[in-house]
């Protein structure tokens, strides 16, 4: 509790006596206090209010609470192991259907997705406006529509197909559901594709071409890097994107998760099938958000300051 | 099982609905036990409305392109072609999308304050609400809504007495369960507007002496509305798109209108192309809407 004299500016001649303490006894009994204050008690912990909406948020807590008890109750109360044991398999397979639908067609839809990315981006006109009515058609319309045009659409042209050898294509429902994804999904992928490409300065491009490199170099070691940091979390939304519209492909007869569901209720019209299903997409969807965050600090972490 | 048969029992169950006959009846036996003025004037009310709007019809009415273009194609109005299914459908569809639309935004601003308070209780009710439904297929959301309700409209009225089949109409459960997807989406695009708008801008509230909704209304709302119009753009895209998958609980849009005009005539691909132009109409329509209100928002910084 002492204040301690200021220190003279850097050069400036010493002080006087008159207003500051030369170094001596007299300065040091002059400018120490001996008595020191009482410790004093640590300030009052200010006492929250009680304001309304910590109210509100109690009762929607509580809400939340009671739903998922009572959910819970519902799938605890209504177990079956008859039904489990019938029907538990099925979603086990209708669960590796729609993975297996889902990475493939993101897998088949990222190589479609390069050239309509070139060819939105060229400045040869024809690419570029067929590549943009693809675009435009996929994302302008609902999958589930595009799956019935090809699935029944293109499934109405059966002698014509059988002719040139491809009815057994357009026969199956999955391999509809797999071209219908595909499609989709390249369409989506390449403006992912375009935007990180565009987002990447114009100088990285040009101190490439100072250093040297040639275009392939600078597009695969230089711009390509950069561009998939940019379009990392956008592909992350596309999986779930995608996870969550393979489930219509129950519609068509393809037996996936959503489709066992379906196949279930069907038959015990029981609700608490749909909440199994709930569950998996849920967790299915958490799971790859998590992975996805974590992927991107990992990723980032030399951006990171 | 033959593949045509296979074809055939794969459409849809909405195909086969015999439950709306049974309605209609329901309905008629109604209105006979109604007042007879009451009626008469409920009749000619909406004997004006039906007439107006089937001199507006954009489809089949006097000047609708159905009417003029299609001619005796199978497209042509009345009992010949499904010109006029199809328009009824098209109907549907985009008054099933603007209804959602004012529900979802309600829902979502709600969430979004609920996520920007600095109550935790509150976030952490709001996360829940918006990792549900951000995670849930559409469709798998659309079930469980629409048996859900069911179930409990059907708890509810056993409680009270009646124990009949209950039918939760497919609009209202199609309003609810998109309008719950898009609210989620909703508060997370509204989430990062409200990040966006400073803090000064509260405090100037504050210093001219408004009160927190006055704040709200006055400054804060004006500029959310132009940050996230974007993204309320992207997530309008969306609903339309998946307005068509409330075909599958019966609910006549453009999706089952086309369904069932290409089961009966067997061009299937035709009539489902047709509906995917009508979805890429609309998709348009909905872009230029949307170009014209960014202008609109935008109209202060244009000026400067």
């Amino acid at each position: 509790m002492s204040a301690t004299p200021p220190l003279p500016p850097a050069g400036a001649p010493p002080a006087l006596d008159t207003d500051m303490p030369a170094p001596g006894v007299r300065a040091v009994q002059a400018f120490v206090s001996t008595d020191l204050l009482p410790p004093q008690p640590a300030p009052r912990e200010e006492a929250r209010p009680y304001t309304l909406s910590r109210l509100f948020g109690r009762v929607l807590l509580g809400v939340w609470l009671a739903v998922f008890v009572g959910l819970g109750m519902l799938i605890v109360g209504g177990f079956d192991p008859e039904k489990f044991q019938r029907y538990g398999p099925g979603y086990i397979s209708g669960l590796g259907v729609t993975l297996g639908l889902v990475s493939t067609s993101i897998v088949l839809g990222a190589l479609l997705s390069l050239p309509v990315a070139l060819g939105r981006m060229s400045k040869n006109k024809v690419a570029n406006w067929i590549a943009y009515v693809y675009v435009y058609f996929f994302r302008g319309t609902p999958v589930i529509m595009q799956l019935f045009l090809i699935y029944y659409g293109l499934g109405s042209f059966r002698p014509q197909l059988t002719e040139i050898g491809l009815w057994w294509f357009f026969r199956e429902a999955w391999y509809c559901a797999l071209l219908t994804f595909v499609l989709n999904t390249a369409a989506y992928q390449a403006e992912i594709l375009r935007g990180a490409i565009e987002s990447v300065p114009r100088g990285q491009r040009e101190g490439a071409a100072s250093l040297g490199l040639s275009q392939r170099v600078a597009f695969f070691k230089i711009i390509l890097p950069q561009a998939m940091i940019v379009a990392l979390r956008p592909y992350g939304n596309e999986i779930i994107l995608m996870i969550k519209a393979s489930a219509i492909v129950a519609i068509v007869t393809v037996f996936d998760l959503m489709g066992e569901t379906r196949r279930a209720f069907s038959r015990t019209f029981d609700y608490q099938t749909y909440l199994w299903a709930a569950i998996f997409y849920l967790i299915m969807v958490e799971a790859l958000r998590n992975l996805w965050v974590w992927l991107e600090n990992r990723l980032t972490r030399h951006l990171k300051r | 099982m033959s593949e045509i048969l296979r074809r055939e029992l794969a459409l849809p169950p909405f195909l086969f609905d015999k439950r709306r006959h049974k309605n209609e009846a329901l309905i008629k036996k109604r209105l006979e036990g109604t007042d007879q003025t009451m009626s008469a004037i409920m009749a000619a009310l909406s004997s004006a409305v039906s007439w107006l709007g089937a001199t507006l019809d954009p489809w089949c009415g006097p000047i609708g392109i159905f009417r003029l273009l299609a001619g005796n194609t199978l497209l042509a109005c009345g009992d010949a072609g499904w010109g006029d299914e199809i328009g009824y459908g098209f109907l549907i569809t985009a008054s099933l999308a603007i209804a959602t639309l004012p529900v979802g935004l309600a829902l979502g601003f709600c969430v979004a304050l609920g996520k920007q308070s600095s109550e935790k209780s509150l976030r952490l009710s709001s996360d829940i609400y918006t990792t549900i439904f951000r995670g849930l297929p559409e469709l798998l959301t659309l079930f469980i809504v629409y048996y859900g309700l069911q179930i409990v409209v059907q708890q509810v009225l056993a409680s009270v007495g009646y124990s009949g089949p209950v039918e939760i109409n497919a609009f209202f459960a199609g309003i609810v369960a998109l309008g719950v997807v898009f609210s989620a989406y909703c508060s997370e695009v509204l989430q990062s507007a409200f990040k966006a708008i400073p803090r000064g801008q509260y405090e100037a509230g504050d210093a001219l002496g408004f009160s927190r909704g006055k704040t709200m209304r006055l400054i804060v709302l004006p500029q959310l509305f132009r940050i996230a119009l974007p993204g309320l753009g992207n997530l309008w895209m969306a609903l339309l798109k998946d307005t068509a998958l409330v075909s599958v609980i019966g609910l006549p849009d453009i999706l089952r209108q086309t369904g069932v005009a290409a089961r009966v005539t067997k061009q299937a691909f035709e009539f489902f192309g047709l509906a995917c132009i009508l979805f890429l109409l609309l998709a348009a329509a909905s872009s230029v809407v949307f170009s014209a209100l960014e202008r609109w928002a935008h109209r202060s910084e244009v000026a400067r």
